[in-house]
């Protein structure tokens, strides 16, 4: 039987399982290799090169050089793995989360300046679900 | 006899870490946040604590996919400040105490507990962050310090009740232990935080302030809360707050609060922080 997976109907999240991390396990381990200094100069020096040097899927090659955050997730990538490309590229957590957001950076920080992205029923699970 | 005899609980966000560093904590953003810790930095000097067993999880620093302990605990003597892809903390290493260590995971393995040891870990701002804002910057970390790392990163993560439980293993574990110390145990991570996706920035000041009011009033029922909950009201990064259920589980079931705070944001994140003596 089939495990019950309720966590995947929370809108606008990808929750990391065991799936996901199978489907993501080179990409991620990619991520993991840009924490060494040398690492990070040879991938700034030639991304598709440095890439290519893991048996990842054109896919997920392509959205790493997209910095398509939403898509890397949608692949198999956990974000404190793929911090370690928007770190490598100088840009911040809150910088980062704000693209997968559809708001520009200056709309995200003003909103969590706000008190953040307030729960409502648009954006969370009702209880009896 | 070691004693636990009081609990932290406090977030633990890298921004953090970096406002310290790089001296921003006076700052229009950053002040209202570090006068939050102004009470335990204080009364950390009273308490002078021997070790502090430090609840953390490591963000894909440590551990990457190749091995995911569920929980783990940190024998080794001395732990380097990990480079997390921008060089590690300039903060001092922080110093274990294996012998301890060592006895505590006999201990909770023997009371059914499966904790993998490591010896080798670089820690990150998970653990690092924290000790900064309790100690500031010291040349050396006051105390010696055990890491117990706890996975919040692939799902599923351990159960809150599990957590709980872990927490009353553990005190067991320091009590039977014949030195006489004094112990603290810190829970570390949360509040409401969702770092990835569409619906990153979530925030949940109702669950957040539900759960300081329920972790110290009637932990026993918070540890029920299931995984979806807090993925759905607190946010996917939010379940890191199971981390705290095993600093409750190891203190009193009276506590008294000398310290509650919360506050609005530090980069993504809602930050709690609690200071807890047992009664
Ligand atoms: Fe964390």
């Amino acid at each position: 039987m089939a495990i019950d997976k309720p966590y995947k109907k929370v809108p606008g999240t990808t929750i990391f399982d065991a799936d996901m991390a199978s489907l993501g396990f080179h990409l991620n381990q990619f991520c993991m290799s840009l924490m060494k200094a040398p690492n990070r100069e040879k991938f700034k020096q030639n991304e598709q090169a440095y890439l290519d040097q893991w048996p990842m899927s054109d896919e997920q090659k392509a959205a790493v050089l997209a910095r398509d955050y939403n898509k890397m997730i949608s692949l198999g990538g956990n974000i404190y793995f793929l911090a370690k490309i928007f770190s490598s590229d100088g840009i911040s957590f809150q910088a980062a989360a704000s693209t997968m957001t559809g708001m520009t950076q200056a709309e995200y920080a003003q909103m969590m300046l706000s008190g953040g992205r307030a729960p409502d029923s648009s954006n969370t699970l009702k209880k009896d679900n | 006899m070691a004693k636990i005899n009081a609990g932290i609980a406090t977030s633990h966000v890298p921004a953090i870490g970096a406002a310290i560093d790089n001296g921003l904590t006076e700052n229009e953003y950053w002040k209202p946040l570090f006068d939050g810790y102004e009470f335990a930095k204080t009364w950390m000097k009273a308490q002078k604590p021997d070790v502090i067993l430090l609840v953390y999880n490591d963000h894909a620093t440590a551990f990457d996919l190749n091995l995911v302990p569920t929980f783990a605990i940190a024998t080794g003597a001395e732990f380097k400040p990990a480079d997390e892809g921008w060089g590690p903390r300039p903060v001092p290493n922080v110093m274990g105490y294996p012998k301890l260590a060592a006895h505590i995971a006999q201990s909770v393995i023997q009371d059914d507990f499966d904790l993998t040891v490591v010896n080798t870990l670089d820690v990150d701002h998970g653990l690092t962050v924290p000790l900064s804002l309790m100690f500031g910057q010291p040349e050396q970390w006051p105390c010696r310090v055990i890491p117990i790392a706890v996975n919040v990163v692939l799902y599923p993560t351990p159960s809150g009740q599990r957590c709980y439980n872990l927490g009353k293993a553990l005190r067991k574990a320091v009590e039977s232990f014949d030195e006489d110390l004094n112990v603290q145990i810190w829970g570390t991570g949360g509040m409401s935080h969702q770092l990835q996706g569409p619906r990153a920035g979530l925030i949940n000041k109702e669950f957040d302030n539900a759960f300081l009011d329920k972790i110290v009033s009637e932990p026993a029922a918070l540890a029920k809360t299931p995984h979806l909950e807090y993925i759905n009201l607190a946010g996917s990064e939010g379940i890191e707050l199971i981390m705290w259920l095993i600093m409750r589980g190891a203190l009193n079931d009276q506590v008294d609060v000398k310290k509650r705070f919360y506050h609005v944001p530090a980069s993504n994140t809602a930050v709690g922080h609690l200071v807890l003596e047992n009664k």
